[in-house]
């Protein structure tokens, strides 16, 4: 089949051959030439105004009536040649802002970077996962001379950009504290302050903040009303809430939070997270926190990466690869 | 001239008038069909306009007769509240989601050429010109 040129000779072949023989094909043709159409952005008037040549070409004597009510379409069809128009500079400013948005969100990776370090005796694995582009849960390692470990884990209540700009914030105020300050309850604390003073009351971010001692085996820990993780107790098989309680950040100028100290065992495991883990929706269900301790055990005798690569793709899976809210998921294991 | 170049703006009846005129100057100008619609839709937005946010004002217009080519300017004119954010009433979506019609980007869309002045309690002056293709 020819393909379809887009001028009034052509309109006008294809309308006679359709009156002649009232074929599919010239139809078909039609479509295509519609088509067409608004690739170029021709607007119904104007196809209409073909259409009227058109005719008046091959039937010279077109009753007045006729040709006088294709005018009246033609004058009907003039705001839909405006909606096309306007869908189409709308379609432009979109992938505009798309694009836009793609530049923002790979700078925020950037900035918000963090290297999974390298610690003697630890395996980490750690996955983030924005639902949309922007990323608002937010994880940091902090390592120092004595071989410590600081994890820090966040979540802002809410997702997207104003998310993402929040946890920006966190990152530099966590930079800007002193070195010698690790304490878990003291940087959420400070934090506490910092959101309290510079966030919009109507934005919650909720934290963990943990400190791995390698000296002396353990692990001690606050939260800000974040989503408590797990202890996973090898020898037995069996997970142990970490329990911690406090304030999300910001609710009030100051606050308190309680630090707790755990000791770890040989392969015994920590494992963070966000709500984006025990709040995945499948239809209208949110999934039991059972259920993701289930997933989780399925997959803990993997090395600790691979672990959370795969709790992450199942519920990826499970939620036809469209994340509700932003994922991250840690673990970490005491080899020794 | 041999015609009354304005007409004025009290009714929704007088936008009709407006366009009448308009298509007139279009048809003796030797513009198309489809830009004759055009040109009536134009002045439909900017005598409805009128009508509805200043009460009453008039639209003009004039035949621009220039050595390379010819065209129809409309001229809208009014006393009334003005507009205070013109670059919001010319964002696409802005009249069109509320359901009334076309707007000033419409306008200035059916148009080659497009000018607006507004002051807040001054009053709105629009000019568009159509060049005769």
């Amino acid at each position: 089949m020819e393909s379809v040129k887009l001028d009034l000779e052509n309109y006008r072949k294809l309308l006679k051959e359709y009156l002649l023989t009232n074929d599919e094909t010239a139809l078909y043709q039609a479509e295509q030439f519609s088509k067409l159409s608004v690739q170029h952005n021709i607007s119904p008037e104007e196809i209409i105004h073909v259409h009227i040549e058109a005719l008046k070409e091959l039937y010279p004597e077109l009753p007045r009536e006729v040709s006088d009510s294709l005018n009246f379409l033609l004058e009907a069809m003039i705001s839909y040649g405006l909606a096309l128009q306007e869908y189409q500079f709308l379609r432009a400013k979109q992938s505009e802002l798309e694009s836009e948005i793609s530049v923002a969100a790979s700078m925020q990776k950037t900035l918000l970077s963090t290297v999974k370090p390298d610690i003697k005796g630890l395996e980490i694995g750690a996955v983030s996962v924005p639902a949309n582009s922007m990323n608002g849960d937010y994880y940091h390692f902090v390592t120092d001379k004595e071989g410590t470990l600081g994890i820090a884990l966040a979540d802002v209540i809410g997702k997207g950009i104003p998310a993402a700009l929040a946890m920006s914030m966190i990152k530099y105020s966590m930079d800007s504290f002193p070195e010698n300050q690790r304490q878990p309850s003291m940087i959420l604390e400070n934090l506490n302050r910092v959101v309290e003073r510079n966030v919009d009351p109507s934005m919650f971010i909720t934290m963990f903040y943990g400190l791995y001692n390698p000296e002396s085996e353990t692990f001690s820990y606050a939260s800000a009303g974040h989503e408590p993780g797990f202890y996973y107790h090898a020898s037995e098989g069996m997970f142990e809430e970490i329990e911690a309680r406090g304030l999300v950040l910001g609710a009030t100028e100051h606050t308190t939070y309680q630090q707790f100290v755990n000791h770890i065992k040989k392969d015994d495991c920590i494992i963070l997270l966000t709500d984006g883990v025990t709040e995945c929706r499948v239809g209208d269900r949110f999934i039991e926190r059972d259920e993701v301790l289930q997933v989780i055990k399925d997959y803990i005798h993997l090395p600790a990466q691979e672990a959370v690569d795969s709790v992450f793709k199942y519920f990826e899976r499970l939620q036809d690869f469209h994340l509700r809210d932003d994922f991250t998921l840690i673990i970490i294991r005491k080899k020794v | 001239m041999g015609f009354n170049p304005c007409v004025n703006i009290r009714k929704e009846w007088d936008i009709v008038g407006a366009r009448q005129l308009g298509r007139e100057h279009a048809k003796e100008l030797g513009f198309g069909t489809v830009d004759q619609a055009r040109i009536a839709t134009a002045i439909s937005e900017l005598a409805r306009n009128i009508y509805l946010y200043a009460g009453t004002g008039k639209v003009c217009f004039e035949i621009i007769n220039q050595l390379d080519k010819k065209g129809l300017k409309i001229i809208a004119v009014d006393k009334g509240p003005g507009i205070r954010d013109i670059s919001q009433v010319m964002q696409d979506g802005y009249s069109t989601s509320g359901g009334l019609g076309a707007g000033l980007p419409g306008v200035k869309r059916l148009m080659d050429h497009f000018e607006i002045r507004s002051d807040s309690g001054e009053g709105t002056e629009i000019e568009a010109i159509k060049w005769v293709r």
